[in-house]
């Protein structure tokens, strides 16, 4: 466990950056982690980020690419386009969720 | 009179038909298993049929034959679960009550779930090798084929047995290089996963057989959609082929979407300890059906039958569900040359080298090929039919993994 400083706030991370803590998500550390993966959020990667926030406080899980895309309406080909090299793993950091559990 | 009902009388449901036909105070309960199909099949040997050393003659029997005495065996399709009245609509018009019911549905391929899988080839020079008819074709393509590419594929995970896959490679490998003609055949292993497996130990291990098997390895591959002897990533990478070996995507049965019961996946969500569905208390689910974070393998289906025997048990007697699975799942892996690798692992602990059952004497090797798991895994046609379907135990086999005989690193374990 580590900490790390976005948009001047300090947030507990695990060792691949994922927060540790939900409640030290803000819009602005949203904005800092995405620009350290380089992404600029526009409209619609904060459609995918509310989606996946709305949807894991509902369902205490991350929803798959599968789900995003048959419940959030994101097609996953823009999901490729909008998060590039592993879209779920980077939506899910940026949103201040759990990394992606792999399935076994 | 009260009731229980199984839907569903494959690996899992055949399983807890046994155990609660032992358990239960007969006088009191019935059981009544359903299946809309009136075969059983054992679905690992189907990884040998493409290359003519099983037939269906040895993975198919008939289900009635696995029920024990007592138990109503009916062939019919659940139509509907209506969880608040307690029953189940089947296709054909009648209707069943439950006082508990059990999913035991299993998950089947849909290839239909990929554009351009079914239009583009499916069974000329795409084939599944996870129905007995897909093996089946693929067997009697193989002969024909004499060189070109051959792409082994994973369309979306979860997938059941999900080191299949993996095992149709390496016997695609020692097929070609039997019959003198592996020079002429390139392999292409392309999965969705950052790697060989999803458990980082044994994707080295794999990762590494791979390569030395000269197959090679296309990972974070997500397919977007196939199109005549090309697969097309969301990324836009291709990957040719003369030959698709796919596994497509797996759901359960469209029975849960019609019941309001199913995730994205039509899986079942599910507690992965006790077996419980989050849906109502009288309705648990185990094996495939689920959405547990488990393997779907049926080393595993095993493991939860005895744990949900438990729980029915004490939900029975108004008792907390006591009983806990643990993720324990074991599994051969065929690698071909008369070899196998071997791994055994739960929720918390990855697979390690060591020796299984016992520990020294195994007889088995932990995350090694060996001759000897490769007779392990051929024994399990014999033991499948013949020892877990009938719910006889495995001496060391227990439904908690055990960690005698493995090598535990300090720092493994708990992901
Ligand atoms: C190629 C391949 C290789 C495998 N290798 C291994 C291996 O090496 N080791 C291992 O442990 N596991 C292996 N497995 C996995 C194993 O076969 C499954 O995990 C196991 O059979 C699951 O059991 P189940 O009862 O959940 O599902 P199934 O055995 O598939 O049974 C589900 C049953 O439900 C019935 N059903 C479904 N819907 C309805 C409905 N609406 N109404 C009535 N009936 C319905 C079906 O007809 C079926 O009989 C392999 C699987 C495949 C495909």
């Amino acid at each position: 466990m580590a900490t790390k400083e976005y948009a001047g706030k300090t947030v507990n991370v695990t060792d691949d950056g994922y927060l540790t803590d939900p409640s030290q998500w803000t819009r602005e550390v949203a904005q800092a982690i995405a620009a350290e993966e380089g992404i600029t959020l526009t409209n619609t990667h904060w459609k995918v980020i509310d989606f996946l926030k709305k949807d894991f406080a509902a369902t205490g899980a991350l929803a798959s690419m599968r789900r995003i895309n048959k419940t959030g309406g994101i097609a996953t080909k823009d999901l490729y386009e909008m998060f590039p090299d592993g879209p779920l793993k980077k939506a899910a950091r940026i949103a201040g969720l759990p990394r992606p559990t792999s399935c076994v | 009179m009260n009731k229980i009902l199984i839907i569903g009388a494959g690996t899992a449901g055949t399983m807890m038909a046994v155990h609660l036909s032992r358990r239960l105070n007969r006088k009191e309960w019935a059981i009544t298993v359903l299946d809309k199909d009136e075969n059983h099949y054992y679905q690992p040997g189907y990884l040998f049929i493409p290359f003519g050393i099983y037939t269906w003659r040895d993975v198919v029997r008939k289900g009635s034959k696995y029920m024990p005495e007592g138990v109503d065996y009916l062939l019919g399709e659940a139509e509907q679960i209506v969880a608040d009245r307690n029953r189940v609509k089947l296709k054909d018009g009648r209707e069943i009550t439950y006082d508990i019911l059990i999913i035991a549905t299993g998950t089947t391929i849909h290839p239909e779930e990929t554009e351009g899988m079914v239009e583009n080839g499916w069974r000329e020079n795409i084939f599944d090798f996870y129905t007995v008819e897909g093996a089946e074709a693929l067997g009697k393509k193989l002969p024909d084929f004499k060189g070109g590419r051959v792409a082994i594929h994973v369309a979306e995970m979860p997938i059941k047995c999900p080191v299949a896959p993996l095992e149709i490679a390496f016997m695609t490998d020692w097929y070609f290089a039997k019959k003198g003609l592996r020079k002429n055949v390139e392999i292409d292993f392309v999965t969705p996963l950052p790697g060989a497996f999803s458990k980082p130990a044994t994707a080295k291990v794999m990762g590494h057989m791979l390569g030395e098997r000269r197959i090679n390895m296309v990972a974070d591959f997500g397919t977007e959609r196939v199109e005549p002897g090309k697969l097309i990533s969301y990324d836009n990478r291709t990957v040719e082929y003369d030959l698709l070996i796919t596994t497509p995507t797996n759901m359960g049965d469209a029975l849960m979407a019609r019941s309001g019961l199913g995730d994205d996946l039509n899986f079942v969500p599910t507690d992965k300890h006790t077996l419980q569905t989050s849906a109502k208390d009288n309705i648990f689910a185990l094996g495939d059906a689920t959405n547990l974070p488990s393997s779907k393998a049926g080393s595993v289906v095993h493991f939860q039958s005895e744990i949900l025997a438990e729980n029915i048990l004490s939900y029975i007697k108004g008792k907390e569900l006591k009983a806990s699975f643990d993720g324990h799942s074991n599994c051969f892996i065929e690698s071909g040359y008369g070899k196998a690798f071997l791994i055994d692992f739960n929720y918390d602990l990855d697979p390690v080298e060591g020796t299984y059952p016992f520990p020294i004497v195994g007889p088995f090797s932990l995350l090694k090929e060996t001759r000897l798991n490769h007779l392990g895994k051929l024994s399990m046609k014999f033991v499948y039919w013949n020892i877990l379907l009938r719910g006889i135990p495995v001496p060391g086999i227990t439904s908690k993994m055990g960690r005698l005989g493995k090598i535990i690193p300090a720092d493994s374990g708990t992901v």
